[in-house]
């Protein structure tokens, strides 16, 4: 016999009161695992996405002249005839410490030409690249060969172009193979070949005009790479996008916050379930506590028989409300049909719980075993 | 020389007009070894006077010294590691734990010893085997009569062979036959060498103890000596 072995005799014998504290605890630790959970594996669903987005850093010519912009975004200023950025330079991008990181580059070369009797704006690319870069392109038709134009749907419409159409451009006779549906973006108004076939045909074989580069970028700040590649090409300049990643990361910093805060009141209302249990429970056992103390336990021996069972009762909850919400994720990603969004597994989670539960919980029972050890054994003795 | 000196004690509860003097300056003296009976009308103090010796009831003033050690000195942990040395407790109630066994009762006072698991199972089964109680050890406290409940109360409070045997009305619950049995258990255990101070309404039950204290409002009527005491039988 030790007080363990009472705590544990004591638990079994109410059930009821010990099924309450646990399921008061358990709730509030599996909102608060619930919520944890579905913020990281939210932010990790992001950030996978986001990597799939499209470029994220932008390689552009060094200049002071014209201020214009790409795709709605601001390049600090690109002139079709400032000194160009050399194509065989963009090999040392690979080389770049975190070279793993880049899911793909994609060297864009500009200039306007005439396509029948109307001028264009033609930009070289590769189509490869393009792929990763821009997931959002919908071709109606192929994706063209070195003969081929793609064309972006308002050139399409303003030039009167259709697939299999034929085409002159500069004097040279291509074939329109694919006709991109409208992105709102300046695409629509562009005319795209392979970038040697426009490197020709505007006359500027090992020219690049801007770069557009995708980083994965959860494990490292983009800022390094973006640091890393300028290294490498000195004469451009390199930038971040970074508006986009910013503004999601806030959305979700804010929704990240209202949920922590929402889930400590969860664990706050739980904590009183403790409290007021234990109270009643500590009352109930009065004539007991008069009896233990009457054979010689001490306050603290008492106290201690009150930590034990709400110690055991928490480090249970914090178990099985780790798992709870837990499950209770993974259940919700099912049902909502995001199952492919992978649930990021934290030890340190599980780890936090346990604390946590056992925190509240022996917190919550401070009181109560206050309370308990400081009963007269003599006036306990005679409630019954 | 005296083991149990009490010194000009008395107890006062509640304050004001519901002021009660239950215990009113009582002196006397209880040799080692000695079986000890305090009788007297209901409400004059005795349960009163018994938990004060118990280390469970500050008295109001007066001292109380047990072994030489001045009991109300103590500070609260070391009162509590003083029953738990000197004393066993018999209540009329029997005051069991519910949930604890038989066994698990007698082996309470050594919880907080620094004993093993199996010399604790040991000296309780000794207890329980001493009052006759070692083939019931497993049962629950309400599977078992309450003469059965008297006698684990007895082992409980010898387990761990305390100096000192306190007993409120022990056979107050008991019919004649169970009372006798239980008398017989505590005198045997006088001439084993402990001393006993039982609070008795029944003369038959004073006539095993070898000193009668009369209690009347809260005062020390008399101290009759043995040979009188022997004469209540
Ligand atoms: N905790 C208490 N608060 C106030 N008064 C009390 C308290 N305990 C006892 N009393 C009073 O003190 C007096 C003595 O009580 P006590 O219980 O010592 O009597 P007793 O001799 O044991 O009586 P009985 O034979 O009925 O058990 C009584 O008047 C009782 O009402
Ligand atoms: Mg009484």
């Amino acid at each position: 016999m030790t007080l363990r072995d009472i705590a544990i005799k004591n638990l079994l014998r109410r059930k009821a009161k010990s099924t309450f504290i646990l399921a008061g605890l358990t709730i509030g630790i599996a909102t608060i695992v619930a919520v944890i959970c579905f913020v990281d594996s939210t932010a990790h669903d992001i950030n996978t996405k986001l990597e799939k987005y499209g470029a994220n850093i932008l390689i552009v010519p060094r200049t002071d002249s014209l201020a214009l912009s790409y795709g709605g975004m601001s390049l600090g200023g690109v002139s079709f005839d400032v000194q160009p950025i050399r194509q065989t330079e963009l090999a040392g991008i690979r080389t770049i410490k975190n070279a793993a990181n880049i899911a793909a580059i994609g060297p864009v070369v500009l200039g306007t030409v005439t396509i029948g009797a109307a001028a264009a704006s033609l930009a070289g690319v590769d189509f490869e690249a393009a792929g990763i870069l821009k997931p959002w392109w919908k071709i109606d038709g192929e994706s063209p060969g070195p003969a081929g134009v793609l064309a972006g749907a308002e050139a399409a419409r303003i030039l009167n172009l259709n697939v299999g159409q034929q085409v002159t451009i500069d004097g040279q006779a291509l074939q329109v193979s694919g006709i991109l549906a409208p992105t709102g973006s300046q695409d629509d108004h562009l005319v795209f070949t392979h970038l040697d076939t426009a490197q020709n045909l505007l006359h500027k074989p090992n020219q690049i005009s801007i770069v557009e580069v995708a980083a994965l970028c959860h494990d490292c700040p983009v800022d390094d790479m973006v640091a890393q590649i300028a290294e490498q090409l000195p004469s451009a300049k390199v930038m971040a996008i970074q508006q986009v990643v910013k503004g999601r990361m806030e959305t979700l910093a804010h929704f990240k916050k209202f949920s922590y805060a929402l889930s400590l009141v969860v664990v706050a209302i739980g904590g009183l379930v403790v409290l007021v249990t234990m109270m009643g429970s500590v009352r109930e056992r009065t004539s007991e506590i008069g009896i233990f103390r009457a054979v010689g336990f001490r306050r603290s021996h008492v106290m201690r028989i009150i930590f034990m069972e709400a110690g055991l009762i928490s480090a249970l909850a914090g178990i099985v409300g780790y798992l709870t919400g837990v499950g209770g994720v993974l259940l919700g990603l099912k049902v909502f049909g995001k199952a492919t969004a992978a649930i990021h597994m934290d030890p340190w989670l599980a780890v936090g719980a346990l604390v946590m539960a056992m925190a509240v919980g022996l917190l919550s029972s401070a009181y109560p075993a206050f309370l308990a050890a400081g009963m007269d054994p003599n006036r306990a003795l005679k409630t019954l | 020389m005296s083991f149990i000196i009490c010194d000009t004690i008395s107890k006062t509860y509640g304050q004001g007009d519901a002021c009660v003097k239950a215990i009113d300056e009582i002196t006397f003296t209880v040799r080692s070894g000695e079986f000890v009976a305090v009788m007297g009308e209901s409400g004059s103090g005795k349960s009163t006077l018994l938990s004060i010796m118990g280390a469970m009831n500050t008295p109001t003033s007066g001292r109380y010294l047990v072994d030489d050690i001045d009991v109300y000195a103590l500070d609260g942990e070391k009162q509590a590691d003083f029953r738990r040395e000197y004393l066993g407790f018999i209540f009329q109630s029997f005051h069991l734990v519910p949930y604890l066994s038989v066994v698990e009762n007698v082996m309470l006072p050594l919880t907080t010893t620094g004993h093993s698991r199996r010399v604790k199972e040991f000296m309780a089964h000794e207890a329980l085997a001493w009052v006759g109680m070692a083939d019931k050890a497993k049962r629950l406290p309400n599977q078992i009569s309450g003469g059965e409940m008297e006698r684990t109360a007895i082992a409980r409070a010898i387990v761990n062979n305390p100096p000192v045997l306190l007993a409120d009305e022990p056979t107050g619950n008991l019919d004649t036959r169970t009372s006798k049995t239980i008398m017989t258990l505590l005198a045997r255990l006088n001439q084993q060498g402990t001393t006993i101070m039982m609070v008795t309404h029944s003369t038959a039950c004073a006539g095993y103890a070898q000193r009668v204290l009369k209690v009347r409002d809260g005062l020390l009527i008399d101290t009759p000596n043995p040979a009188e005491a022997a004469a209540c039988v």
